[in-house]
């Protein structure tokens, strides 16, 4: 048995560590180290409660949008109020916004290139991977980086700025939009729409959310070349992704995107069947973080660094529900979803390194299609914001689902004050360390068994199929 | 044009990746040819290189060491120095090392150093409330010249740090900043007091604001999503703010201002702990303490009796509506 210390790891947004024991060439046990501690929830204490409003997204500058969702909903929680229709659907489509374009980044910028690396070179689809996904040179990136930025440009209007916004309030959206400005942005969701038709999937965005099951997936990849997911798909094919990365294959979701009649993505549970999410059994257990106190609810949860404590060997503290670890993400959120080619990618396979890749490709193509009709359904002239008052002693959470998966906070009010406030973000659960059970966290689960080699690009892979963002993960 | 490449690294420290995301979103066509059209090579950058692990450690090696050129170091978030001035808030992963220990040893070497951002420029967010992680910026403190590398420290090419400040940092301010410095056209003199590129630095945010006949009437917004100025109740510093955010708009269109939010005055030091909530502004005997720069309080406390008592019955009303509710009247005899 030897130890392998891999970081820094780059293209995962922040800083992770990563502790490998290998054995006969592969992962026999793996841990995760987040090297990096910030203390929001420290900062948070004692200020005015809308002033989380300001914090909350300069928690993480890629999950910006989300964070800010999530603090307002706890707040509009504390608070007793809703947003009118126009101030949830303005909410909504900068949210939708922002978590496909971290979709489309992950894609482009993050995980693909790895495929370009030299180690590659004797495969047979490793011209077109360099050519297209070289790091800082690829042609896909030269094309993805433009319309990224167009994209993202819908938040100049729905949100003055990305990231960081103060837009998405309590009771909804402090951005009005006018008549004119609909038509902007229903015209840059149709270009990036086009973008996405013509070189990520080579065909209409409904077609590819209409695939049910793995083997529609390979039937139409097979059928005529498929744009940058196709060389996914070929790739994935050639080196077996789907047996690489086999997580805990439990899967959670806050769900996402409230509508009139409820949420648009379900919120629940899959472990092999759906199940009701509780969200009072979600506990943080602080036994291998360098964090001070005992396992408790978020709602009366401590931040309380410890730095150097016996059997800690991270700042991250390890949130279980009802005791087990979960994972979280676009797969996990289909899967509660119940879309039928997640459900058969799960069933044949579980949660792995391709069924990560394709359910955040899948997310793009289905809820797209949905933020068109939900431009159309903005009526200019009626309200965007409800108006309400904090009650001096108050408490509130917000559940809602980042690009990454389940971002919950949890704020409690006394004396008009923060007595506290509890974030627990999609990463610090997927790169949860072990708790006092010993059980490993869901990437600590995946890696094991993962060859380890030239560039541990095995490893890598598994990895960022996560797509982890750091930065949130200890906050 | 340099002849010679200029490598750049870029370093992510205890921030939110935020100014990396919006450098992304520059609006040039192909960003990174443009930085290398102005001889800016980007050697290492954590969200966007493929080095990583033993490669990227090895990298950074050689820069600190002086085996490799380090013309531009660009830190991004706030350096953190605790616990205990540890600096163990943040190791460097995989190599066992404080982060400030690595920043402080690349600086030595580098050409030009640039805070990215206001965390890595003064502290910024990361420094509010108790400061719990001893969160500074390269060369502030929050307002006190010093932070990690000393108010002398300067660069090989004879500058001090130079703040591409804000919350996030506009990408245009990173990419002209670059691109100025790599094709000699950046000096001493392109500061301001507090080491921002006068470019920016030398406008307020209320420069172009839309809200502007708002302002002249001082006809106020009082909730979120009203269209009034946003500086008598909502908390707005845009008018002693120095960036030019409503003159180069962020995302295509947007503001802050424009997009119906107070500013915070991200770019300047110290703008995390205002000692107030931030949507509101604080006054004194009715009259807010943070008065427009350059503005003698007795002329704004006459100018704004004066524009109050005679704001238009459409300015007013709007100023407290979400959208238009009296549109600008159509003359019918042609405008003189």
């Amino acid at each position: 048995m030897s130890r392998l210390i891999v970081g820094p790891f780059n293209r995962v947004e922040g800083d992770l560590e990563v502790t490998l024991d290998v054995e006969d060439g592969v992962v026999a046990a793996a841990h995760a180290g987040s090297p990096l501690y910030r203390g929001f929830e420290q900062i948070l204490r004692g200020k005015h409660p809308l002033d989380a409003l300001m914090f909350a997204p300069r928690v993480c500058g890629i999950c910006s949008v989300s964070q800010s969702m999530a603090a307002a909903a706890a707040l509009a929680d504390a608070m007793g109020l809703a947003a009118p229709p126009n101030g949830r659907i303005a909410r909504n489509l900068a949210h939708a916004v922002e978590n496909l374009a971290d979709h489309f980044t992950h894609f482009h910028l993050f995980f693909m290139p790895d495929f370009a690396r030299a180690e590659y070179a004797a495969r047979p689809w490793h011209g077109r991977a360099a050519a297209r996904f070289r790091a800082l040179k690829g042609s896909a990136a030269i094309e993805a980086m433009p319309a990224r930025t167009a994209f993202l440009s819908m938040l100049g209007t729905l949100a003055g700025k990305w990231p960081h916004t103060l837009s998405i309030q309590p009771g909804g959206s402090a951005r009005a939009i006018e008549a004119s400005e609909k038509i902007r942005l229903y015209g840059l969701l149709r270009d990036f729409r086009r973008h996405l038709e013509t070189t990520l999937f080579n065909d209409t965005l409904e077609a590819v959310a209409a695939l049910d099951s793995a083997a529609a997936l390979e039937r139409w990849a097979a059928a005529m070349p498929r744009g940058d997911f196709g060389l996914f798909l070929d790739i994935a094919r050639d080196l077996g992704l789907d047996r690489l990365g086999r997580g805990v294959d439990r899967f959670m979701s806050y769900g996402n995107y409230p509508q009139e009649d409820g949420l648009l993505l379900a919120r629940g549970v899959w472990d092999g069947r759906l199940q009701a999410l509780d969200a009072q059994a979600i506990a943080e257990d602080l036994s291998h973080a360098w964090m001070a106190g005992e396992t408790r609810h978020p709602a009366q949860g401590l931040t309380q660094p410890e730095d150097g404590k016996a059997g800690g060997y991270t700042w991250c503290k390890a949130p279980r529900l009802a005791g087990l670890p979960m994972e979280t993400g676009a797969l996990a959120r289909q899967m509660v979803a119940g879309h039928p080619l997640a459900r058969d990618l799960v069933t044949n396979g579980g949660g792995n390194v391709r069924s990560r890749v394709v359910a955040r490709l899948l997310e793009i193509a289905l809820i797209l299609p949905h933020m068109e009709q939900w431009v159309k359904q903005v009526v200019p002239g009626e309200p965007f914001c409800a108006q309400g008052e904090m009650p001096a002693g108050a408490s509130g959470v917000g559940l809602v689902e980042a690009a990454r998966g389940s971002l919950g906070h949890w704020i409690s009010v006394a004396g008009g004050r923060i007595a506290n406030y509890q974030i627990i973000s999609p990463t610090t659960w997927n790169f949860s360390p072990r708790d006092s059970g010993g059980t490993p966290g869901p990437l600590e689960q995946a890696l094991v068994g993962t060859p380890v080699g030239e560039g541990n690009v095995a490893v890598q892979h598994v990895v960022r199929s996560f797509d982890p963002c750091m930065v949130c993960t200890v906050h | 044009m340099t002849a010679q490449p200029l490598n750049l690294v870029w370093l992510q420290s205890g921030g939110c990746g935020g100014c990396t995301m919006s450098l992304l979103c520059s609006g040039a066509s192909r960003l990174f040819d443009q930085l290398a059209d102005a001889g800016v090579h980007v050697l290492w950058h954590p969200a966007l290189s493929e080095q990583s692990g033993a490669e990227a450690l090895a990298l950074l090696e050689d820069c600190a060491e002086g085996r490799l050129p380090l013309d531009f170091l660009c830190i991004e978030g706030a350096l953190l120095r605790g616990p205990n001035d540890s600096g163990r808030f943040h190791v460097l992963s995989g190599s066992g090392k404080p982060m400030t220990e690595w920043v402080s040893r690349l600086a030595g070497r580098a050409r030009h150093v640039l805070a990215i951002g206001s965390c890595a420029a003064w502290g910024g967010v990361v420094a509010a409330s108790e400061n719990p992680t001893q969160a500074c910026g390269l060369q502030y403190d929050g307002e006190s010249p010093g932070g990690l590398l000393g108010a002398g420290w300067r660069g090989r090419g004879g500058l001090p740090v130079i703040n591409v400040a804000g919350c996030p940092s506009h990408p245009d301010w990173i990419t002209e900043t670059l691109m100025a410095l790599s094709l000699g056209q950046f000096g001493a003199a392109d500061l301001d007091k507090l080491n921002r590129p006068r470019f920016f630095a030398d406008h307020l945010v209320h420069h172009g604001c839309a809200r502007n006949e708002f302002y002249e009437f001082k006809a106020s917004a009082h909730k979120p999503s009203d269209l009034g100025c946003l500086m008598e109740n909502m908390g707005c510093k845009g008018t002693q703010a120095h960036a030019d955010c409503n003159l180069r708009p962020w995302n295509g269109s947007g503001s802050c201002t424009r997009g119906g939010f107070a500013c915070v005055s991200c770019t300047e030091p110290g703008f995390e702990e205002p000692g107030h909530p931030f949507h509101e502004t604080p006054k004194l005997a009715g009259i807010p303490i943070g008065l427009p720069t350059d503005m003698p309080k007795a002329w704004f406390v006459a100018l704004a009796a004066l524009s109050k008592s005679a704001t238009p019955k459409r300015v007013r009303e709007n100023a407290v509506a979400d959208h238009q509710v009296v549109v600008p009247a159509v003359k019918k005899t042609g405008l003189k």
